[in-house]
C-alpha cells in the first residue's frame, strides 16, 4: 500500500478512483501520565508520555484507513491529511482520510 | 500560615530557572540538528520537482508535546491583562514546530529520501478544556518523502 499527501504517486498513473477513505481513534490519557505531564508543567519541557500516545494514535488512525482501502481494493491512498479535534477534556481524536486510488 | 504563597514562590522560581535552562538547551540542540540535515530538500509545495520522474514515495512525519513552565504560563497570564505580545508562548511553539519538522527530517534519512515534498504543520492543544490545568501544544509535521530511483 503506497501512501502519500499529494495528488500522484511520482513515476505511476492513476487508472481508477475509488473515493475517500478515512481512518479515526479516540484516546485518553491515563492518570500517571496526567500526573507526570502536570509536574513536567513546572519545569517545562516536552512530555515524553503525551507525544508517544499521540505517535501511537495517528498510526492507529492511518493503519485504520489503509484498511478501509484494501478492503476495497485499492493498492495507494493518495492526498492523505490528518486532523486532531478535542472532544472532551482528557482525550484527543485523531483522525486521518486521503483518496483510495489503483495505480498501474 | 503563608504556604500557599511560599509554593507559589518556589514554583514561580523553579519554573524561572529550569524552564530557561531547557529551552535553551533545546534551541542548541535545534540548531545543531537543523545544520546537519540541511541536506535534505524539503518544500511546502505539492508539485514535484520537474525534473524527476521516478522516485520513492512514503508519508512520513514527526511529532512533539511540548509544555510551558510555570512561570512563562503566569508571565503569559500577567500579559492577558495588557494586552501585545505573549512573547513565552511564541517561543514553545517556535521550538514546538521546529522539533517536529526535525523528527519528520529524521524518519525521511532513515527512509534513505532526499527531499520532502507537501509539509503540512498541525497544531492542535490536547489539553482543551482542562482549564488552566496544564499548559503544552502538539505539533505534527507530515509530508511525502522522495528517494529518487536511480535509473
Amino acid at each position: 500500500m503506497l501512501v502519500t499527501n499529494i495528488e500522484t504517486i511520482p513515476g505511476k498513473r492513476v487508472t481508477t478512483h475509488l473515493g475517500m477513505v478515512q481512518g479515526n481513534t479516540v484516546r485518553a490519557k491515563h492518570v500517571g501520565r496526567d500526573i507526570m505531564a502536570g509536574l513536567k508543567n513546572v519545569f517545562g519541557g516536552e512530555l515524553v508520555g503525551y507525544t508517544e500516545l499521540l505517535q501511537e494514535s495517528r498510526e492507529e488512525a492511518t493503519a485504520r484507513m489503509v484498511q478501509q482501502a484494501n478492503e476495497i481494493g485499492a493498492n495507494a491512498v493518495v492526498n492523505v491529511r490528518y486532523s486532531t479535534s478535542s472532544v472532551t477534556a482528557g482525550a484527543a481524536e485523531l483522525f486521518a482520510y486521503g483518496t483510495a486510488v489503483i495505480v498501474e | 500560615m503563608y504556604l500557599d504563597l511560599y509554593i507559589f514562590a518556589a514554583l514561580l522560581v523553579l519554573g524561572f530557572f529550569f524552564g530557561r535552562l531547557a529551552e535553551k538547551k533545546h534551541f542548541k540542540s535545534i540548531i545543531e540538528r537543523e545544520k546537519k540535515y540541511r541536506q535534505l530538500l524539503t518544500f511546502s509545495g505539492r508539485l514535484l520537482p520537474p525534473d524527476l520522474d521516478r522516485a520513492d514515495a512514503e508519508l512520513v512525519g514527526g511529532n512533539v508535546v511540548i509544555s510551558i513552565d510555570y512561570f512563562k504560563r503566569i508571565a503569559a497570564g500577567l500579559r492577558s491583562i495588557v494586552g501585545g505580545r505573549v512573547t513565552t508562548y511564541e517561543s514553545l511553539l517556535e521550538r514546538a514546530r521546529r522539533e517536529a519538522i526535525l523528527r519528520m527530517k529524521e524518519a525521511a534519512i532513515a527512509k534513505g529520501a532526499t527531499m520532502v515534498v507537501n509539509v503540512k504543520l498541525e497544531t492542535s492543544s490536547i489539553t482543551k478544556g482542562k482549564g488552566q490545568q496544564i499548559g503544552c501544544v502538539e505539533v505534527y509535521a507530515y509530508g511525502t518523502a522522495l528517494s529518487p530511483i536511480l535509473a
